[in-house]
């Protein structure tokens, strides 16, 4: 039997950008407020097991053509990198510091260097439960 | 005063709360139980909502925000699995 799912498709065609857009806020707001790179990471992760849902495994694929076991791998990378860093300031491992910076649209902004650790967290986030959720799903025939 | 209206709305909704969750047990067939845990889920923002003014905070919005995207991604998931039996396709046939 067809089925036609097409209000599910596109309704996803539509969510997906505005999870993402969520994911990203919280991820960027996780210094003063509620938030971070792990739930930021789970849901830029619910976004494309949405996009799993609605259509299957090999759009996902062709969408994201990025192995996700390298992205966990990345994201370790950038974490661990972080905090060597730090030995390059003669400072103790994973020492991290902040300034103010006049950013062209944004103004006076506070940027920190838990941020590149953070973006560590949200790409190993991303990355294991991508690989958990598609190892799962590919198991049947 | 305000304190006691919202105290008295969060009574109601945690009474339409339990009657959700005697659908989700009582429930006959398996898609009366997933709509009960979709309305459980909506009935939950709601009370965040109220609870988040009792405690005069604005901590709580991006969890409002989160359970609305989490219910829907599991209604979807829970639906997909009833009609077709799997809830991630490696390939479509169609």
């Amino acid at each position: 039997m067809r089925t036609n799912d097409v209000i599910l498709k596109t309704a996803t065609q539509l969510i997906i950008f505005i999870i993402i857009i969520f994911s990203i806020y919280v991820f960027l707001a996780g210094h003063h407020n509620p938030g971070g790179g792990f739930i930021g990471g789970l849901m830029t992760a619910a976004a494309f097991v949405l996009l799993g849902l609605a259509f299957d495994i090999d759009t996902v694929k062709k969408t994201i053509p990025i192995d996700f076991k390298m992205i966990t791998a990345l994201g370790l990378l950038i974490a661990v990198l972080t905090g060597v860093g730090a030995f390059v300031f003669g400072a103790n491992f994973l020492t991290h510091t902040f300034d103010y910076f006049m950013l062209p649209l944004l103004g006076e902004t506070e940027l920190a260097t838990a941020l590149l650790f953070d973006i560590g967290v949200y790409l190993v986030v991303i990355g294991v439960t991508l690989t958990i959720i598609f190892s799962i799903g590919e198991d049947q025939k | 005063m305000f304190t006691t209206i919202l105290v008295v709305a969060l009574s109601l909704l945690s009474l339409s709360l339990l009657g959700s969750i005697y659908r989700v047990i009582k429930g006959p067939s398996p898609a009366d139980r997933v709509i009960a845990l979709d309305t459980v889920g909506i009935t939950m923002i709601a009370m965040v909502g109220v609870l988040s003014m009792l405690l005069r905070t604005s901590a709580f919005f991006e969890v409002i925000l989160l359970v609305g995207v989490l219910a829907f991604i599991g209604t979807v998931a829970f639906a997909k699995f009833i009609e077709r039996g799997v809830v991630l396709e490696r390939k479509r046939d169609h």
